[in-house]
């Protein structure tokens, strides 16, 4: 609606004589705050992402008293544009004239943050932590600190979750009678009625603990703690692991055992799957924060029995963290804890019955070898990947192959080669082609692991079939890896191995095949040089002008062009032009587009 | 006799009825679904034309003390539109299945509403001011000489007339290969699960794209297909707690702290066949059409086609009571079953406290049971006592050989006249009953 009229604005403006001079800057501006209240959303999300510009034509003055109170009204929005408000008022201290007037910002960012929407409420949570560093400390009193009140206390639970994330940017920096009360706000949050509010406070309580004072650690935060720990909501328990992590941190060594370590072994015992899988998915954090002592005599069982556990998503969780939960052990006691404790439990998954576990282990075991040293993998985790290489779940082997690298040291790819190979040709051949994608993105890596000489006996067939896939996706991969393979191996292997085959391709009698032929050459060609593209792969192009296929005559067009740069002039100009020249007079459309396209890249005109 | 509803000797009388007057129902107009938000100020109906009506009580008028806040509307939208599945070359219709309200969370008011296939979040909420002031134009349209615009103006919010909008917040489509027949908001006010035949999943509140599918019973073979999911509930304060019902009579209590799939129940409530009743129709009429919590959580109620059952979730072998809603139906049933009349699903609720139960039958009938003094009773939803406070009179349908006087006989109920849908306002004695297209409020007699 509005457009039109800034057209026609527009046009006057460029008549001679239309429009006083002084007001050039007014009317960008005036269009703006016009679209504010634009009926279509993006216009009026334009005009928010631009808001310091309507502030800075403003001044300072006018944004303070007329500007912001425009925007605290503004709530009805949609969920975008009151997302970018929230996001922009976090930067406009110095638009409303800097530190003095900061608090000017409160009131709307006060009512975003007590919308329904969680990520508007959560950005303008974020402004308000970002603002309340620019409040000096008696405005932080004045001001701040009582806004955070009304939230706290709020009718609604939007609100009281918002203030959770308010306590503690606050804390530190005002008096200590406002500090207890701030204390006691957050505990009465904590006991909230509603669920929501539980949970945020649940979510906030190891960042607010880090502000306290250890006194106040000890004597408020850990009963919160161990009532939150123990809420009939799962999904509030769950959240007080996350808190166990920043808590333990904060807490001397020889206070973990009391006030922690009961807490957290029940979390890690919890009825509900949902807390058991936090503790598991935490377990390096929570490793860390507990230090080596209390792991070796409490975290190994209760890995133990994560490993072990009746919920698959508990297992495979615990799965992921085999190898760094092994890796922060202690030193001394490292390998004998694994060999003792954790790998009976390892090998049990290696045939668990759901393959996400499996494929869980499968992504990290390999990890494994570097930390138990040759003998032991030779003799304890190369049976287990080589039973992995034969899962019956593709993602299972993939999840092994990708991760050769970590063996490789260790022990040297050898000793797996003989189980490595089948694998990796069923997954070659795949009935899944995203099986088959996958694997083509490893070989690769697989190469270079390998070595030329095994590649080239046992590989190299299979980067071939892959190229007359009859799915696209595979041979356009097939044809990225065949340059990647030549960057890695060189020129002179590409020559001998790779670009016979391929030339090979052009006399195929499925014109796919023959346009495949033209694919690799397009990315070949730089990775072989002039030489190899000049005196082989070009006469194989230019023959192939002469295709009755359509698609492959503008493709050889195409082709030229992209190897163009890499031959030399007087090819370009005996050989290209001319076949170029015959092209652009095809009776095909396409052909002749991409023909003319050529020349004229090509400079050849 | 009169007493069943909110214990000793509760009136009830007519307060309003909705909906057009004559006879002539459009099929769009048929109501299928009514409930109370949390509070009873809202009541929300959806009909088979996919519109939901959400009705607001007035504030008590200080002028008729004995008359409490009337229903009006507060808003009407379109939720649902027909869709056509063309993959499966299926129509799928518009028609609101259930509706269920969010624990309120700040000024607006949040429901969810679902059709067969695809749940959605609606936000209704009240705008009292609007801007004011352009730079580049007048308020009405006309654009101003661009000229004369000399200063920047900024616009106000000016109070206006109170308006109320309905939007769609979230979708959530794509999740159900049956039909969705119940949708339960869970206590933690975070997630929501949808039931449909075969499954049920469990979502996020805030999260479309994906859900989780937490029980499925389809079979490897449909052909060996004995039993479908007919409803599920929520627990209304264990959020790891949920039942389904299923069309051979069972009940089924899941927990979801065990184990993220929940195809393995933790307790499974039936109560051992009468053979004495058996017949043909055993089956079709133990299919449970409504499982609904107690406000307390103790409790759960089913509805089958001749009866209401009260379970305590402690006992799974047969329920604490057992009350016939149309036990003079069990002789007609050859004939319930010829005009598809025992396919009908009927719907149950609890009263505030959970001492009275309330669900509908034939002939615009529906029927209280009083659970604390064992007593029921039959009102009729009609526009001949549709006077302002006047007295709902009993009901009685003639079950032995003599008919006495105010009795109906068995022969001349209407069975096209029937009350699948009952909504009992969460803390005070207002009832809402759904007869094919007018919505009838009734509330008790104050003195």
């Amino acid at each position: 609606m509005f457009e039109r009229c800034s057209k026609s604005w527009r046009a006057q403006r460029s008549e001679p004589g239309g429009g006083a001079d002084g007001d050039d800057s007014l009317y960008p501006i005036a269009v703006l705050i016009d679209e504010l209240r634009n009926e279509d959303v993006q216009l009026r999300l334009n005009s928010i992402k631009k808001l310091s510009t309507i502030a800075l034509a403003l001044g300072v003055e006018r944004t303070r008293t007329e500007l912001l109170p425009f925007l605290t009204d503004t709530i009805y929005d949609e969920d975008e544009v009151l997302l970018a408000l929230a996001e922009q008022l976090g930067n406009f201290t110095m638009l409303v004239g800097g530190p003095e007037y900061v608090h000017c910002l409160l009131p709307p960012l006060e009512s975003l943050a007590t919308v329904e929407e969680t990520v508007v409420r959560d950005k303008a949570v974020e402004s308000l932590r970002k603002i309340s560093q620019e409040h000096s400390p008696v405005d932080l009193e004045v001001h701040f600190e009582p806004l955070v009140k009304r939230l706290a206390s709020g009718d609604w639970f939007t609100s009281r979750t918002s203030a959770c994330g308010l306590f503690s940017v606050c804390y530190p920096r005002v008096s200590s009678t406002v500090k207890a009360e701030i204390r006691q706000h957050f505990r009465t949050l904590c006991s909230d009625d509603t669920p929501m509010v539980r949970r945020a406070a649940a979510s906030k309580l190891g960042e607010f603990a880090k502000v306290l004072e250890l006194d106040y650690v000890k004597s408020d935060i850990i009963s919160l703690f161990t009532a939150l720990a123990s809420d009939e909501q799962d999904s509030v328990r769950l959240l007080a692991v996350e808190a166990c992590v920043s808590i333990a941190t904060l807490l001397p060594q020889e206070d973990l055992e009391t006030l922690v370590m009961p807490t957290l072994r029940q979390a890690a015992e919890d009825k509900s799957w949902r807390v058991r899988y936090m503790v598991a998915d935490k377990f390096s954090e929570l490793q860390k924060a507990v230090g080596p002592e209390i792991t070796k005599n409490d975290l190994v069982p209760a890995f133990q029995n994560l490993l072990k556990d009746c919920e698959a998503e508990v297992r495979a969780a615990a799965a992921n963290k085999v190898k760094e939960f092994c890796e922060n052990l202690p030193e001394d006691s490292r390998e004998q804890i694994i060999m003792t404790h954790i790998l009976p439990c390892v090998k049990e998954l290696v045939s668990d019955t759901n393959q996400h576990v499996k494929s869980a282990l499968a992504s990290v075991i390999m990890g494994l070898s570097t930390i138990l040293g040759k003998d032991n993998t030779v003799e304890h985790l190369l049976p287990l990947f080589l039973a992995q290489l034969k899962d019956e779940c593709p993602e299972v082997r993939l999840n092994i192959i990708s991760n050769l690298d970590c063996v490789n040291e260790v022990i040297g790819i050898r000793q797996l080669s003989q189980s490595l190979l089948p694998a990796i040709v069923e997954l070659a051949e795949d009935a899944k082609w995203r099986v088959r994608l996958a694997i083509i993105e490893y070989m690769p890596l697989l190469a270079g692991q390998l070595g030329v000489e095994f590649f080239d006996e046992k590989l190299n067939t299979l980067c071939m079939a892959w190229l007359i896939d009859h799915v696209y996706a595979i041979r356009e991969a097939a044809t990225c890896n065949l340059m990647k393979l030549v960057e890695k191996f060189g020129a002179e292997w590409a020559q001998n191995t790779i670009v016979p085959k391929v030339l090979g391709m052009a006399n195929d009698p499925n014109y796919l095949h023959r346009m495949t032929t033209l694919f690799c050459i397009n990315a070949l060609s730089e990775a072989c040089g002039q030489e190899i593209t000049t005196k082989q792969m070009l006469p194989v192009v230019l023959k192939m002008s002469n295709d009755q296929v359509a698609n492959v005559r503008f493709n050889v067009a195409k082709s030229l062009q992209k190897i163009g740069p890499v031959l030399d002039s007087n090819a370009l100009q005996t050989e290209v032009k001319p076949v170029l020249e015959k092209l652009a007079t095809d009776t095909d459309m396409d052909v002749k587009y991409f023909a003319q396209e050529a020349i004229s890249v090509l400079a050849l005109a | 006799m009169a007493g069943a509803g909110g214990g000793n000797d509760v009136q009830w009388c007519f307060s309003q009825v909705k909906g057009a007057i004559d006879d002539d129902v459009a099929e769009a107009d048929i109501i299928s679904t009514v409930e109370f938000n949390h509070s009873g100020e809202l009541l929300a109906t959806g009909d088979k034309g996919g519109r939901v009506v959400i009705f607001q009580q007035e504030p008590e008028s200080k002028n008729q003390p004995q008359c409490r806040g009337e229903y009006n509307v507060y808003s009407t939208f379109q939720s649902h539109e027909p869709e056509f599945d063309y993959l499966k070359s299926l129509e799928i219709e518009e028609k609101i299945n259930k509706i269920r309200w969010l624990p309120q969370k700040n000024a607006a008011q949040f429901l969810l509403s679902t059709n067969d296939k695809t749940i959605k979040l609606w936000k209704i909420s009240e705008r009292d001011k609007r801007p004011e002031g352009y730079n580049l134009k007048e308020e009405d349209g006309r654009y101003r000489d661009p000229n004369t615009v000399t200063t920047l103006r900024v616009p106000v919010f000016r109070p206006m007339d109170l308006m109320v909008e309905a939007s769609p917040r979230r979708v959530f489509a794509n999740a159900h290969t049956y039909h969705i027949n119940s949708i339960s908001v869970n206590s933690d006010c975070e997630t929501y699960l949808s039931a449909d035949d075969l499954r049920i999943n469990l979502w996020h509140l805030e999260i479309t794209d994906r859900s989780f599918n937490i029980v499925d019973i389809k079979p490897a073979n449909m052909e060996e297909l004995t039993e479908v999911i007919t409803a599920a509930e929520f627990h209304p304060n264990q959020c790891n707690t949920f039942v389904y019902s299923s069309s051979k009579g069972t009940i089924r209590l899941c927990d979801m702290r065990a184990s993220a799939l929940c195809d393995q129940h933790s307790k499974m409530f039936e109560e051992p066949e009468d053979p004495n009743n058996r017949s043909f129709f055993s089956e079709i009429i133990s299919s449970i059409s409504d499982v609904k919590f107690s406000h307390s959580g103790r409790y759960m109620m089913t509805r089958d086609y001749l009866s209401v059952k009260i379970w305590d979730l402690n006992m799974e072998t047969r329920p604490v009571e057992t009350y016939q809603v149309h036990e003079y139906l069990r002789s007609k049933l050859c004939s319930l079953y010829e005009n598809d009349c025992i396919f009908d699903k009927f719907e149950c609720c609890w009263n505030g406290n959970d001492s009275v139960v309330m669900t509908g039958s034939y002939n615009n009938f529906f029927r209280m049971f009083d659970r604390g003094y064992r007593q029921d009773v039959t009102l009729e939803a009609s526009r001949e006592n549709s006077k302002p406070r006047s007295v709902l009179k009993p009901r009685k349908v003639c079950t032995g050989g003599k008919r006495k006087k105010d009795e109906i006989s068995v022969d001349s109920l209407d069975f096209n006249k029937k009350i699948l849908h009952t909504a009992w306002h969460p803390l005070d004695n207002i009832i809402a009953v759904a007869t094919t297209n007018n919505l009838y409020i009734f509330q008790d007699k104050l003195n």
